[in-house]
């Protein structure tokens, strides 16, 4: 019984702990090369991340079929791995491209923002991965802390500062949370790793144990925060705001998904057995952040906070899908991350470009007369706004159809489909209102210029083929989705 | 298949047609112009076959495509024409290449975007009539709002923005719920076959309790109701068809409505044949109602686009009441006002955008004595205003005459109501038409006007045609129709006995439930299947 197990590596760990060696290997090489000086337009940076970004997606794909414990059971290597570790991979892809010349026009480019990135995408890779509640912590403090110094990285602007103190003091709060609740469920079932804890909620009716309640409440406020659900939403506005456009656009799809994919994965195989209690509950969060992130964008005049309130919104639409319940639910959450992770990065990409030098041009009334002028990032942005938006034929609208058609199976979560799809009518006036400047209204003041760079209309190139794509022919994401829930480990 | 797959072609010609627009060079205005024109020929002789191609007998559609597109949810790339869908999709090419000539001149700002976004919204209009996939049905509804909004936002009036959002925000409050319906559907379909499908003709086939069908019915009955737009949603299609360029109120008026009514004939009604019932009085009191207060409010506009918008919903409004009626010649009426609203309110709008090319106004009071100086101009506006009227002899003629007649069979009331109609279309249309063109020239500046190009002379030419050929030989269109059209009456009437049947026999309440008995035998299967 005492005796350990020999721990036996074999070739596929090795390739399905690729992407977490890759990454800390770079985000070491990225700090270590700081001591050879680089000139202040240098690209070292950008090309490591983005080797490694590359290596990470290879080296899971590779062993992609493939399903592994390891770690005694720590950490999973099975299709939900995989496609969130794909997803990550993208999102680190895409982000540092559209940061590249960012960056370096706003001055920030240095080694330890590539370094803080990797550090993030390997957290949220180790939260998704993660079968244990202190491994799904760890994944999420190494998310957090390396995205509140990046939130941060604008050092001289006063609204990046105030964004990264704002964020790490309510994410230590939200962490908090999530420890103490971790603390209660391994109180009750003695337990912190999740199938364990699965099983012997099977076997042990606890749904009305105090301690479980607490413990399981308390580890939903911790991924709420992380998600930006309401009410534990109130940071967003803020950090989007201050946070440099580049970073933003990558929490905004990558923390995200980061704290659903751990979120769906204590919901699956931990709490499995009480969630039909849950249903309800989460419906109404569900409905309370859509409802309250449509209804604030409405009055936004900046791109970014009002993306920031559409943040929220879309976390509501995919709590409905969590609160469908079930691996057709998860599924669907687990779809509609992955195109909105492409319609929201592309989103950002634009507004990266927007502005020379240090100037931030992200306001409504900056856009007015941009349509005509550059053809091109204005039918991007349009395309990524419908998306967003929800209407055919973008990734959106097959997002929105996943998790309406999941929940609508649920005759008692008709009234939060309801409510979600005239949200999304809600939300249609806000994301009309960029195309609106765009093409309806003549420019004003100081026409923007357009920081032009290669790397960054790549990123924008590739995230409007996703979101076209996946718009027109959704059927190999959503068997991908499908897959991942269905073959959890 | 080896046949040549025409709808898709059809379908998707217009949109290729509009990215290679959308690619020449931005000031190139005149080969702009010409390949937009080209384009829109070639894809109105491409669509003229519908004419004789789809053969009148038979009742079924044709043509019909089908490819996988979503195997997991059962969603196809299936299209299919009938008499119904064939004559509106004529409609739709024609209007489409008449509204392109019309907007030759009065589009001089960014036409390449113009006509691109023209031939983008055909390709969208083309595709909502032809599928019969409900998933892609949706689709084609909803993209093809986005060249519409821009179409008004960018190229229209003083409050183009205003009204091009709210446009877009309307249509689209109706369709999300339907929307939901559809899901609906698909789940039950998908418990009582143990197949997900969102073919429309296998929805045909699926008996659904009554109480369950009155939310699904009054969610897609909202949506279309607000593209007809019936009485107390029509508020949005005066401010669209105001501010709208010409060639937007054209198209706008001439299909766009048309899709509320052919989604009725279509989807709402053989689908949901026991809530129709339930509803069938309440939604042909609001047409009346849109019929007479329509016409009311016509009669007071100053403006005539708006005078012209607010005759829509009355038009409109007797082609709900021809569908309400179910019978034969409601029906067949029904669809005769469509073809006729979007010839007569199309040619309508050409007409005041010819007008207001040149003046620069619409207001009726900045007219007057136009006989004397546009006569050309003036004669075509008559016989366009009398086939507006309903005059015998045109074609708003028969179209109103076979829906009072098929509204009268089902209650005389609804008829001697919607009569009321009749007499105060020729009320506000005779007396703004004698405001703009009779009397003396009341203003200096229209002494100046010119009368109508070639070019226009080649637009209103085959409008003139179409409205006496309808008017005095309607047999070809209602031969055309009638099969499509009865085998929707026949469906929607076997539907509602068979699911009302079924209601009565099931004594237990859970059997009340009709879906509910096979899908107790069939889903725990399809879940086993599944793990």
């Amino acid at each position: 019984m005492n005796i350990v197990p020999q721990p036996t590596f074999l070739a596929l760990d090795w390739w399905a702990l690729g992407p977490v060696i890759a990454l800390t290997v770079g985000a070491i090489l990225l700090l270590l090369l700081e001591f050879l000086p680089q000139r202040a337009n240098g690209n070292r940076g950008g090309i490591v991340s983005l080797l490694t970004f590359l290596f990470s997606g290879y080296a899971v794909w590779r062993v992609a079929g493939e399903k592994r414990e390891l770690f005694g059971g720590m950490f999973v290597h099975d299709p939900m791995t995989v496609f969130f570790t794909m997803l990550f991979c993208s999102v680190g892809l895409l982000a540092t491209l559209m940061s590249w010349d960012y960056v370096k026009r706003t001055k920030i480019n240095q080694a330890e923002y590539y370094a803080l990135l990797l550090s993030s995408v390997l957290g949220m890779i180790v939260m998704a991965a993660s079968n244990d509640l202190i491994t799904v912590f760890l994944g999420l403090e190494l998310m957090s802390l390396a995205l509140y110094v990046m939130v941060g990285f604008r050092r001289s602007q006063l609204e990046s500062n105030e964004a990264a103190l704002k964020y790490f003091l309510l994410g230590a709060f939200a962490s908090g949370f999530l420890l103490y609740g971790i603390a209660l469920l391994y109180g009750a079932t003695g337990t912190t790793n999740l199938a364990m804890i699965g099983a012997f909620l099977a076997d042990t009716p606890l749904s009305t144990n105090p301690m479980l309640l607490m413990g399981s409440l308390l580890v939903f406020v911790g991924f709420g925060f992380k998600v930006a659900a309401a009410p534990f939403h109130m940071w967003t506005p803020d950090v989007y705001e201050g946070a440099p456009t580049s970073v933003t656009g990558f929490m905004s799809a990558g923390a995200k998904a980061a704290g659903f994919a751990a979120l769906l994965r204590v919901a699956l195989r931990a709490l499995g057995p009480v969630m039909a209690d849950w249903t309800q509950m989460l419906a109404v969060i569900a409905f309370l952040t859509m409802t309250v992130g449509n209804v604030t964008a409405l009055l936004q005049g900046n791109l970014k906070r009002m993306l920031a309130y559409s943040s929220i919104a879309h976390a509501g639409y995919i709590l409905v899908a969590v609160a469908a319940g079930g691996p057709e639910g998860a599924s669907a959450a687990v779809f509609y991350l992955a195109t909105y992770s492409f319609m929201n990065i592309g989103a950002f990409a634009v507004l990266t470009m927007l502005g020379k030098g240090r100037e931030e041009r992200v306001l409504m009334s900056d856009l007015q007369g941009l349509g005509f002028r550059e053809p091109l990032l204005g039918l991007a942005l349009t395309a990524f706004m419908l998306s967003l938006a929800g209407i055919p034929p973008m990734a959106g609208f097959m997002g929105k159809l996943y998790i309406f058609g999941e929940a609508v199976k649920h005759p008692q979560l008709l009234w939060v489909v309801i409510a979600g799809v005239l949200n999304s009518v809600v939300s249609v006036y806000y994301y009309l209102r960029v195309t609106v400047a765009l093409y309806m209204k003549e420019p004003e003041g100081e026409p923007v210029g357009i920081s032009w760079g290669a790397p960054a209309v790549v990123a924008v190139v590739l995230t409007l083929a996703a979101t076209l794509y996946f718009g027109l022919q959704a059927q190999g994401l959503w068997i991908q989705a499908q897959n991942s829930v269905m073959g959890l480990l | 298949m080896a046949q040549l797959p025409w709808l898709s072609l059809l379908v998707f010609f217009p949109l290729a047609a509009a990215i290679l627009v959308a690619i020449m060079p931005a000031n190139a205005h005149k080969p702009i112009r010409w390949w937009a024109t080209i384009a829109a020929l070639a894809e109105f002789v491409f669509s003229l076959p519908l004419w004789w191609r789809v053969i009148p007998g038979q009742a079924g559609f044709q043509f019909e495509e089908k490819l996988d597109w979503i195997p997991v949810l059962g969603a196809q790339y299936h299209l299919g024409v009938d008499g119904v869908s064939g004559l509106l999709a004529l409609l739709t090419t024609f209007t489409t290449l008449i509204a392109i000539i019309g907007a030759w001149t009065s589009v001089e700002k960014r036409s390449r975007e113009f006509f691109a976004l023209v031939l983008a919204l055909e390709a969208g209009m083309l595709g909502t009539f032809f599928c019969l996939d409900l998933l892609l049905f949706y689709v084609f509804w909803e993209a093809m709002l986005i060249p519409m909004y821009l179409l008004i936002g960018v190229w229209g009036g003083q409050r183009r923005v205003y009204a091009a959002v709210k446009f877009f925000l309307y249509t689209m409050a109706g369709s999300v719920l339907m929307l939901v319906a559809i899901l609906s559907l698909w789940f039950l379909q998908k418990q009582y076959s143990g197949i997900p499908t969102f073919d429309l003709q296998a929805f045909y086939q699926l008996p659904l309790a009554p109480s369950r069908q009155l939310w699904m019915f009054l969610a897609f009955a909202f949506a279309f109701a607000i593209k007809v737009p019936m009485f107390p949603l029509h508020t949005w299609l005066p401010d669209a068809h105001v501010e709208a360029p010409t060639a937007g109120s054209v198209i706008l008026a001439a299909v766009l409505l048309k899709m509320g009514t052919y989604g009725f004939l279509r989807f709402a009604m053989p689908l949901f044949p026991n809530a129709l019932e339930v509803c069938a009085p309440y939604i042909a009191w609001l047409a009346i109602i849109g019929i007479v207060y329509g016409a009311l409010v016509a009669m007071v506009q100053p403006d005539l686009k708006k005078l012209v918008a607010y005759s829509s919903v009355s038009h409109m409004g007797f082609a709900m009441l021809g569908l309400m009626a179910m019978n034969s010649q409601g029906f067949a009426g029904s669809m005769m006002t469509m073809l006729n609203h979007g010839v007569s309110t199309g040619a309508l709008f050409l007409l005041v955008g010819v007008i207001y090319e040149r003046r620069h106004t619409r207001k009726i009071a900045d007219f007057g004595g136009l006989w004397t100086v546009i006569p050309v101009y003036s004669v075509i506006f008559l016989v366009v205003m009398l086939s507006s009227v309903g005059l015998p002899g045109t074609n708003g003629f028969i179209g109103e005459f076979l829906v009072l007649l098929g509204a009268f069979k089902h209650s005389v009331w609804w008829a001697v109501v919607a009569a009321t109609g009749v007499i105060l279309s020729a009320c506000y249309m005779l007396w703004m038409f004698q405001r703009v063109v009779f009397g003396p020239v009341t203003h200096e500046e229209n002494r100046k006007l010119t009368d109508l190009s070639f070019r226009e002379r080649l637009v209103f030419a085959p409008l003139l045609v179409l409205i006496f050929w309808m008017g005095v030989a309607p047999q070809p269109f209602l031969d055309r129709m009638q099969p499509a059209l009865d085998r929707v009456l026949q469906m929607t009437n076997d539907r509602a006995q068979m699911m009302a049947q079924a209601d009565a026999t099931a004594t237990a309440p859970l059997a009340s439930r009709l879906p509910a008995a096979p899908a107790a035998v069939s889903a725990p299967a399809e879940q086993g299947g599944a793990r």
